[in-house]
C-alpha cells in the first residue's frame, strides 16, 4: 500500500514584548524562579488582566506579512483546565475570533520547487509557567516567571506531505518572525516551538486519516525525526490491521519514539467562553495601515532583489536572506568592499564557516561587515591575493586588527613587481628541468605545479595573475 | 455620635467636636458590645483603624482633610486589603492575607477614611441571605430571627445596627440592594464599569459591581465621589468623567418621569411590600414626578439567564482556588488529583460548589450553545427592554425585593425560592444599569426597600431622586431599638 502523509503544524512563537501579555512583569529569560511573577501572574484573588497592545501590534504584523485577514474585532476566551503551573485554572487565549485569520505562505523544497501552505489562523494567548520535577525530592516545583508571556500560536492547514515539507515550513516561519522582529526565535529557550498533527491515508484517498498530535517539539531536527517515526508507527498500526486512535503523543528524542500522553476520551473539555475581564479588541483600517507601513522587506522579496541587484545565484541569495541580520551584514560588506560576488563568497563560506565552528551567532562575530569589506577592497585592488586574504581573515578573527594593519604588520602585501616575480619564476624553472620537459612535451596541466612552486617561494605574496602570465610566456619559449 | 451620618460626622470632625480617634474608638466599642448579637464583622482591624484615625486627626489639624478624612467605614470582606485577612466569607481563604489593596480600598485610604474591619458576607458573594458564610449567618438588626439579605449582609447589618456609619458592598444580582432593603438602609449599585473591580474577588466578572451602603443617599454620594472612576488595572472600567455626586442632590424632581414596570408588581410580590412601595410612589407624585406604567416584557428571563451566566463565570473565576499557591490546602494530599479534589471539596461550601457545577455544566461541550449562548441572547433582550423604557422615562421604580426579610433557615435548603428573592434586582446587573434601594416603610418591624433604576451612568440622578425622598420621609433615619 502506498501511504500519503498529512501534516499540519501549530507553531508557538513567543512574542518579543518587554512585559507580559496581561501584566507589567518582565518577560526576560533566565531570572531566579518566581522573581518575575507579579500578583496578576500569580492569579491572586481579585487581580485582573490588562492587554499589552504591543502583542497586538506584533500579531497584526505577522498577519500582514502573510497576507492574512486581520480580524477587526477579536475576542479573548478562557481555556479552562487545572494544572499547577497554570495559576488561574484557565489560560487566556482566543477561540472563535482570533486576531489573524486565513493566509498563506510559500515554502521552497530541497529540489528548488515551491509549494503553498495555508495558514488557518494565528491567535494570541498567554504561556503557562513551568513545572520542575527534579531536585524537589518527589515534589514538584513551580516557576511562574514564564506565566503570562505572550504567545502567537500559528496554525497551518494540513497541507504538508512530508517531514521535510514540515521542516521547510517551520524554518520559513522561524525566519519570518525574526525578520519581523516579533520573536527572538531562540529554540533552546523555548521561544519557538511546535506541535505537529500527523496522519496518513492511502494515496489517492480524499478524506484524512485519524491524526495524532505530537506535542512541544523544539528543534527542526526533532520535528523531522518525530514526524518520520510517527509515520512509521502509524503505517505499522494500519498494516497490522489495527486503527490509529486520536490522541496526544510525546516525542522522546533519546529513544527516538513517540509515546501516548492522553487519548481523545481523556482529552480535556476546555469549556471555552469569552473572557469577561477583557473587552473585545477592536482595530480599524488606520491602525492596520500604520503597521503595514512598518513592515520590513520580507525574505522572498529580499531574495529576489539580491538575485537581481547583486547578480547572485539563487542558492546564495537564499542563504544570505535566510536571516535578516545576515542579509544586512552582507549588504554592509558589499557597500564597503564593492564586489558582490566576492562579498557573497566570503560571507557564506568563510564567515559562516568560522561562526559555525565557534558555535557563535552573527552578533558575536569579531569581524565586522566593515572589516570584511575593507579586506575585500584589498583583494580587488591586488594588495593581497585571495589566498593571503584567508590569513588576513584568520588574523582579524583573532582580534589582531583590521585588514590594512594586519597586511602591514605581517608583510603580506602582494608582490606585483614583475622583475621580482620573474626572478622567482626563473629560479623555479631552473630548479625543475624535468617538469619543464613534460610541459613542453604537451602536458600543459603541469602549469599548476609551477604556479604552486612560485607562490610557495614568494610566501604566497606573488600576484597569481602575473605569475601565470610569466610562466606561460617563459614555458613557451 | 453613632447616629450621625457621614455628612454630619465630617462636619463634627472639622469643627473639632470630637476627634477621629474618639469616633473610631466609639465604634470599636459598639462593635465589641453589639456584634456578638448579629455577627456582622469577620475581622475587626482595631489597631490599624486607630492608627489611621490618628493620621486623619493630624490631617484635620493641618487643614488638609477631605470630607471622608477620619470617617470610620466597614469594608465588605470581598475587597483585598494589604496585610489584613481577606476571606470572601470562605474557609478557602480563611488564611489569606492579601499582599495588595483593591483599588476601592486604596481610594478610601487616599481619602483618609478609616477602615474599622471587614464585613461578613455570603461565601464568595453567592447567596441572598448571608447564610452561606463560613463565618456563620448574620442576623438582621431589626429582628434577630430574620436574615439581613445577601450577599452584602454584613455590610447592611453594620450600618443598620450603627456599628459603622457606612460600608461598601458588591452587587452581582442584587447583593447591595436586597440587603439594603432588608436592613432598612440606602445602597447603590453603580453602572457596570463605573467602579474598579481590581482587587475585588470575582464572582461573576461581567455582573460584579461595587457600591456604597449607607444610611442616606447623601452619604452614598460622598462615598461615590471617592469610589468611582477609571482604573487602568481594570479593562472593563470606563474612562468617563466622574461628576461630583453631592452637588445635584437638591435638584427639584418636578417633571421627573417615573416608569412602573407592570412585571414588577405582578404575582409573587407581597401585598404589604407592594403597599409600602405604592405609598412611596405617591410621595414622589407630591414632589412633582409623573408616573407612567411601562413594560419590561423579558423580565421573566432574568433569573434563568442569570443562573446560567453567573455560575458559568464563577466556575472559571474560582478555579484559581486550587490549594497550590494560597488559601486552603487539604492535609496530606496523596497526589495532585487528591490535592485538587480535597482542597476544593473541603474549602468550598455547598452553595459555591452547586454554582461551580452548574457553571461547568453550562459551558461544557454540547451544552454551551443551549445554555450560555442562549443566556447571552436573553441578556440582550433584557437590555433592549430597558433601552426602550428609558426612551420614555427618567427612572424606573419598583420593589427591591418581593418580600421583607425572611426568617433564618427559611429558604436555605430551597435554592430556587432563594434565587427568586432577587427577581427584581437581577435584570439591572444583566443590563449593566445602576440601581439603588431606599428604605420606604416597614411590614411589622421588618423594613421595605424601594428600588430606583436609572439609565447608564445616571447615578447622580438616582442619588438626587433618593435624597429628595429622604428630605420628606424619615424611614432612613430610624434605628432598630436594640442598637440605638
Amino acid at each position: 500500500m502506498q501511504w500519503e502523509v498529512v501534516i499540519g503544524l501549530e507553531i508557538h512563537a513567543q512574542l518579543a514584548t518587554k512585559s507580559k501579555i496581561f501584566s507589567a512583569a518582565s518577560t526576560a529569560y533566565g531570572a531566579a524562579p518566581n522573581s518575575q511573577a507579579c500578583a496578576v501572574d500569580l492569579g491572586l484573588p481579585g487581580v485582573l488582566p490588562v492587554f499589552n497592545k504591543e502583542a497586538l501590534r506584533m500579531a497584526v504584523k505577522f498577519g500582514l506579512a502573510n497576507g492574512c485577514d486581520i480580524t477587526r474585532r477579536s475576542v479573548f476566551a478562557r481555556k479552562n483546565y487545572f494544572y499547577p503551573d497554570l495559576p488561574k485554572g484557565y489560560q487566556i487565549s482566543q477561540m472563535d475570533h482570533p486576531i489573524v485569520a486565513k493566509g498563506e505562505l510559500e515554502i521552497e523544497l530541497e529540489d528548488g520547487s515551491t509549494k503553498i501552505i495555508g495558514i488557518t489562523r494565528a491567535h494570541l494567548e498567554e504561556d503557562a509557567g513551568k513545572s520542575l520535577h527534579e531536585d524537589f525530592h518527589g515534589m514538584t516545583g513551580i516557576d511562574l516567571n514564564r506565566a503570562g508571556t505572550p504567545l502567537l500560536e500559528i496554525v497551518s492547514e494540513p497541507d504538508m506531505r512530508s517531514a521535510k515539507e514540515a521542516v521547510a515550513y517551520m524554518k520559513k516561519i522561524h525566519s519570518l518572525v525574526q525578520y519581523l522582529e516579533i520573536c527572538d526565535g531562540n529554540m533552546q529557550e523555548g521561544s519557538f516551538r511546535c506541535d505537529a498533527n500527523v496522519s496518513i491515508r492511502p494515496k489517492g484517498q480524499q478524506e484524512y486519516g485519524t491524526r495524532a498530535e505530537l506535542k512541544n517539539i523544539n528543534s527542526f531536527r526533532f520535528v523531522e525525526r518525530a514526524i518520520n517515526v510517527e509515520v512509521e508507527r502509524q503505517i505499522d498500526v494500519l498494516e497490522g490491521g489495527a486503527k490509529v486512535v486520536q490522541e496526544t503523543r510525546l516525542y522522546d528524542a533519546d529513544k527516538n519514539e513517540t509515546r501516548s500522553m492522553r487519548s481523545k476520551e481523556e482529552a480535556f473539555d476546555y469549556r471555552y467562553f469569552p473572557d469577561p475581564d477583557l473587552l473585545p479588541v477592536e482595530i480599524d483600517d488606520a491602525y492596520i495601515e500604520a503597521i503595514r507601513a512598518t513592515l520590513p522587506e520580507l525574505p522572498d522579496a529580499k531574495k529576489m532583489r539580491f538575485i537581481d541587484e547583486y547578480n547572485l545565484k539563487a542558492e546564495d541569495a537564499n542563504t544570505l536572506t535566510s536571516d535578516r541580520g545576515l542579509a544586512d551584514f552582507f549588504e554592509a560588506v558589499v557597500k564597503t568592499g564593492g564586489d558582490t560576488k566576492l562579498s557573497a563568497n566570503w560571507v557564506i563560506s568563510e564567515l559562516l564557516g568560522a561562526l559555525n565552528k565557534g558555535s557563535m551567532g552573527l552578533a558575536e562575530s569579531p569581524v565586522t561587515a566593515e572589516m570584511l569589506g575593507d579586506m575585500i577592497k584589498r583583494i580587488k585592488d591586488n594588495t593581497i591575493s585571495g589566498k593571503i586574504a584567508k590569513q588576513v581573515f584568520a588574523a582579524m578573527w583573532e582580534d589582531e586588527g583590521d585588514a590594512d594593519a594586519i597586511i602591514e604588520a605581517k608583510g603580506l602585501k602582494q608582490v606585483t613587481d614583475s622583475g621580482a616575480i620573474e626572478k622567482i619564476v626563473d629560479e623555479v624553472l631552473a630548479n625543475n628541468p624535468a617538469q619543464v620537459e613534460q610541459y613542453r612535451g604537451g602536458n600543459e596541466k603541469i602549469l599548476g605545479f609551477f604556479v604552486g612552486q612560485v607562490m610557495k617561494a614568494s610566501q604566497g605574496k606573488a600576484n597569481p595573475g602575473q605569475v601565470n602570465q610569466l610562466l606561460s610566456a617563459k614555458l613557451k619559449d | 455620635m453613632h447616629n450621625k451620618t457621614i455628612a454630619e460626622l465630617s462636619q463634627s470632625l472639622a469643627q473639632g467636636a470630637f476627634s477621629s480617634v474618639e469616633l473610631t474608638q466609639a465604634y470599636l466599642e459598639r462593635i465589641e458590645r453589639f456584634d456578638g448579637q448579629i455577627n456582622s464583622y469577620i475581622t475587626v482591624a482595631a489597631d490599624e483603624a486607630l492608627a489611621a484615625a490618628k493620621q486623619a486627626d493630624a490631617q484635620i489639624k493641618a487643614g488638609t482633610a477631605g470630607i471622608l478624612t477620619g470617617i470610620p467605614l466597614a469594608q465588605k470582606d470581598i475587597f483585598c486589603t494589604n496585610g489584613i485577612k481577606t476571606t470572601c466569607g470562605s474557609k478557602m481563604l480563611d488564611n489569606f492575607i492579601s499582599p495588595y489593596d483593591a483599588t476601592v480600598i486604596s481610594h478610601f485610604k487616599q481619602a483618609g477614611a478609616v477602615m474599622l474591619g471587614k464585613t461578613n458576607m455570603d461565601e464568595f458573594a453567592m447567596g441572598s441571605s448571608n447564610e452561606t458564610s463560613f463565618y456563620g449567618a448574620v442576623k438582621n438588626p431589626w429582628d434577630l430571627d430574620a436574615v439581613p439579605g445577601g450577599s452584602s449582609g454584613g455590610s447592611a447589618a453594620v450600618v443598620a445596627a450603627r456599628l459603622a456609619p457606612a460600608s461598601t458592598g458588591t452587587d452581582t444580582g442584587g447583593s447591595i440592594r436586597q440587603p439594603a432593603a432588608l436592613c432598612g438602609i440606602t445602597g447603590l449599585k453603580p453602572t457596570y464599569g463605573r467602579v474598579s473591580r481590581y482587587g475585588m474577588i470575582a464572582f461573576a466578572s461581567s455582573l460584579d459591581q461595587a457600591g456604597p451602603m449607607a444610611r442616606t443617599a447623601e452619604d452614598c454620594a460622598l462615598m461615590m465621589n471617592v469610589m468611582a472612576g477609571f482604573d487602568d488595572k481594570d479593562s472593563t472600567s470606563i474612562a468617563r468623567e466622574v461628576p461630583d455626586y453631592s452637588v445635584t442632590l437638591n435638584q427639584s424632581l418636578a417633571g421627573l418621569k417615573i416608569g412602573l414596570p407592570k412585571e414588577y408588581f405582578a404575582e409573587g410580590l407581597d401585598n404589604d411590600v407592594a403597599g409600602a412601595v405604592q405609598a412611596a410612589i405617591e410621595a414622589y407624585k407630591k414632589l412633582g414626578a409623573k408616573v407612567v406604567e411601562i413594560s419590561l416584557p423579558n423580565t421573566g428571563l432574568s433569573v434563568p439567564a442569570y443562573y446560567v451566566v453567573a455560575p458559568a463565570e464563577c466556575s472559571s473565576n474560582l478555579s484559581r482556588f486550587d490549594g497550590v499557591r494560597f488559601g486552603y490546602r487539604c492535609d496530606n494530599p496523596k497526589d495532585l488529583e487528591d490535592l485538587y479534589k480535597r482542597s476544593r471539596g473541603e474549602g468550598f461550601g455547598a452553595e459555591v460548589k452547586r454554582r461551580i457545577m452548574v457553571g461547568a455544566y453550562v459551558l461544557s461541550a454540547g451544552y454551551y450553545d443551549a445554555y450560555y449562548i442562549k443566556a447571552q441572547k436573553a441578556r440582550q433582550l433584557i437590555s433592549q427592554d430597558f433601552k426602550r423604557a428609558f426612551e420614555k422615562v427618567d427612572v424606573i421604580m419598583g420593589p427591591t425585593s418581593p418580600t421583607v426579610a425572611f426568617n433564618l433557615g427559611e429558604k436555605i435548603d430551597d435554592p430556587i425560592t432563594m434565587y427568586l428573592s432577587d427577581a427584581y434586582t437581577i435584570a439591572t446587573n444583566l443590563a449593566g444599569l445602576p440601581g439603588l434601594s431606599v428604605p420606604c416603610g416597614f411590614v411589622g418591624q421588618r423594613p421595605v426597600g424601594l428600588q430606583i433604576i436609572g439609565n447608564y451612568f445616571d447615578e447622580a440622578r438616582l442619588l438626587n431622586v433618593a435624597h429628595q425622598y429622604q428630605q420628606h420621609t424619615d424611614w432612613h433615619a430610624r434605628a432598630p431599638e436594640a442598637f440605638r
